[in-house]
């Protein structure tokens, strides 16, 4: 996941970029190969094993659309719906709530204030997996220490279900939404707030014409990587909620190492597959925005 | 990627085998009496006793083991035990893997030092291997007492230790401990009851689902009472999707918790000096019994230890090991009768009324395939 980070040295005029050169295609096979080699392979793999059907007693292989088909239907593409309607809402509540804490540190003149959150931000981001499931059971599961004090269950709270994962999610993708915008942030140009004071304009109109167009890749860019983060997550919805909350990374799990299913290995990849497509659909949409308005932020 | 062309890999194979000829040609005695290689031996007769086995097992020096908990079933011991009787090292591999794990670990592995020597399996797990043709047929010295029902007619998997589903309860925190799937759904265990994990993927799950369809007029071949039965339980609170582990047992999270016999009994015993009081009862009114089942991978890098590995198991010492951990190893009916099962380790098993009876290889597939379909839109 790129994020355009600015470099607030460079003034408008500043140093050309160099036009690609003869040896610049040399020099990315390195990426290439990389690319090739851990993302290629294994897309290559997923996609071999969902459109193919392996023969237990002759082992011979054959194509089908059979698990393709089966990884769009039935509980299978209600739990595709699921998570993207999990990362969906947890990714624009985080963005939001991300960008308003990354603002508030940004504008605030107390250093040790932004360097406290960007530094919790940086831990927190990273707290994921079963760890962070058992955190949230000893705090706000049933007989969680916060649910037992505040009686959270009397106010209809309840952990283990759509808007409890939410909660858990956010609690990690809204730290990196600041991180991620933080930088963004730091990118406006103070010259560009006075000239628009100056020229008459309210702050209103300054971050309706100027800052949120100038913000809005970096914006999308953080949506997309939390939209992502969610999307991918596995062990903490796997811990707090098994399986009545549809999630599609619980389902290739119980269908790729579980005790009860057998055989399910091909529609596991057909959904690993169906996944890749999402994420690809979600890329797609935030690359040519952000092209469009990156070059305000070089 | 790079691969081997045919006459070279040609070449490779042949130099293995000549080497394991090589081996096996080297074995000092016994080699006369028609030992067929221990890859191909079927019984330990096919070594020329018990006697040349451990022999040519310590000689491998060790085994692959995957996917057993030290805190399931007392494998842990079992292990140490093994070690301490024969000079072999058990290296193990992956304790929490499922059965899907395995028999991925034994295709991924086929023909490397790495791959796993023996499998513990869940029943369809077993039956599938055998029918990919991935296990080694292996007849253990008490293969007959095995009945019939639990073991496959070609010895390519027995079974080897089981359970019945059971309610474990923590008795200081809830006050009348339930006795029944009936009793689940009183309103006084509100947000309380768990399964062990998720249905579609866990194995005691799903036995605690197909235990709550027999509970409720259910058969073998209808495992929807058992889903119709969680969904009520959820609809009224009683019911939380929180898989139930030690930790959350300890913590009193998941204060009743539908899981096998012996894994809730050993919770009891791991508890009792933490101020947990933990009860476990068999549901008279759904009571299911599960195995699992051992195989011999096909490619075992140690042949001749994984199949002693198998007698150990299958043997009094090895079958009472299982009994202290509370599981109920398959030889326990013939050893009660014949007096060598130890008495204080069946005293202390939840008590069962009847003997267990089992659903068929295509019962338990329809029943996994209603409950795939069903179970996440009756939860959610």
């Amino acid at each position: 996941m790129s994020v355009t980070l600015p470099s607030s040295t460079r003034t408008a005029g500043g140093v050309r970029r160099r036009r690609r050169g003869p040896g610049s295609g040399l020099a990315v096979l390195p990426l290439l190969l990389f690319t090739g080699l851990c993302f290629g392979l294994p897309f290559g793999a997923v996609l071999y094993g969902a459109v193919t059907r392996t023969d237990a007693t002759t082992g011979g292989s054959s194509l089908t659309g059979e698990h393709v088909r089966r990884s769009l239907q039935g509980p299978y593409l209600d739990s595709l719906a699921g998570s993207v309607q999990l990362s969906g809402l947890t990714a624009v509540i985080g963005s939001l709530a991300g960008l308003f804490i990354a603002q508030a540190v940004v504008t605030s003149r107390r250093q040790w204030l932004r360097s406290a959150t960007l530094t919790a931000s940086g831990v927190l981001a990273n707290f994921g997996g079963v760890p962070l499931a058992f955190a949230f059971i000893a705090t706000a599961g049933i007989s969680g220490v916060l649910t037992q004090l505040a009686d959270l269950d009397s106010l209809g709270w309840n952990l283990y279900s759509f808007t409890g994962l939410s909660v858990v999610y956010l609690y990690f993708l809204t730290p990196l939404m600041v991180l991620t915008i933080v930088p963004a942030l730091d990118g406006l140009r103070p010259q560009w707030r006075e000239a628009a004071q100056n020229t008459g304009a309210s702050t209103w109109q300054y971050w309706r014409m100027v800052g949120l167009p100038v913000l809005a890749p970096s914006l999308l860019g953080g949506f997309v990587l939390l939209f992502g983060s969610a999307f991918a997550a596995h062990a903490t919805a796997a811990a707090l909620v098994g399986g009545s909350v549809p999630l599609v990374t619980l389902k290739i799990a119980d269908a790729l190492s579980g005790n009860v299913l057998v055989g399910q290995e091909n529609v596991a990849l057909a959904l690993s597959l169906d996944m890749i497509l999402i994420a690809g659909l979600v890329m797609a949409v935030y690359l040519p925005l952000q092209r469009r308005s990156a070059r305000w932020l070089r | 990627m790079f691969r081997p062309t045919r006459p070279v890999a040609a070449a490779l194979l042949g130099a293995a085998v000549l080497t394991t000829v090589t081996a096996c040609g080297a074995a000092p005695d016994n080699a006369a009496a028609g030992t067929v290689g221990a890859k191909a031996s079927a019984s330990a007769a096919d070594f020329g006793g018990m006697q040349a086995l451990v022999e040519a097992a310590e000689k491998e020096g060790e085994l692959n083991v995957i996917a057993l908990p030290p805190d399931w079933a007392n494998y842990g011991e079992i292990i140490k035990a093994f070690e301490a009787t024969y000079k072999i090292k058990v290296n193990s591999e992956n304790p929490d893997a499922a059965s899907a794990d395995e028999i991925a670990a034994v295709k991924a592995r086929k023909g490397q030092k790495r791959a796993p020597d023996v499998l513990d399996l869940g029943i369809a797990f077993a039956r599938s291997g055998a029918a990919e043709n991935l296990f080694a047929p292996y007849k253990v010295e008490a293969f007959d007492k095995i009945p019939a029902e639990q073991k496959d007619a070609q010895a390519r998997w027995y079974n080897d230790y089981g359970g019945y589903v059971s309610i474990g309860c923590d008795a200081k925190r809830i006050k009348n401990c339930p006795q029944t799937f009936a009793d689940l759904l009183k309103p006084e265990y509100k947000g309380k009851v768990a399964l062990n994990g998720n249905p579609t993927k866990s194995g005691s799950a799903f036995g605690g689902v197909y235990a709550a369809a027999l509970a409720n007029k259910g058969t073998f071949g209808d495992i929807q009472p058992g889903i119709d039965y969680f969904a009520e339980l959820k609809k009224r609170g009683n019911f939380i999707p929180v898989e139930s582990t030690p930790a959350t047992v300890e913590k009193g999270e998941t204060p009743i918790s539908i899981d096998w016999d012996y894994l809730n009994a050993g919770y009891a015993d791991q508890f009792r000096g933490k101020g947990v009081d933990w009860k476990v009862a068999v549901p008279s009114d759904g009571v299911y019994a599960q195995y699992y089942s051992q195989a011999v991978n096909k490619q075992a890098p140690h042949p001749a230890a994984a199949r002693l590995w198998m007698e150990f198991l299958y043997s009094t010492e090895g079958q009472n090991l299982w009994l202290k951990g509370y599981a109920r190893p398959v030889l326990l009916p013939v050893m009660t009768a014949g007096g060598t099962a130890d008495k204080s380790f069946v005293a202390k098993l939840p008590q069962v009324e009847g003997t267990p009876t089992f659903p068929s290889s295509a019962e338990l597939d329809k029943a996994k395939a209603v409950l795939a379909e069903k179970w996440d839109k009756a939860l959610s």
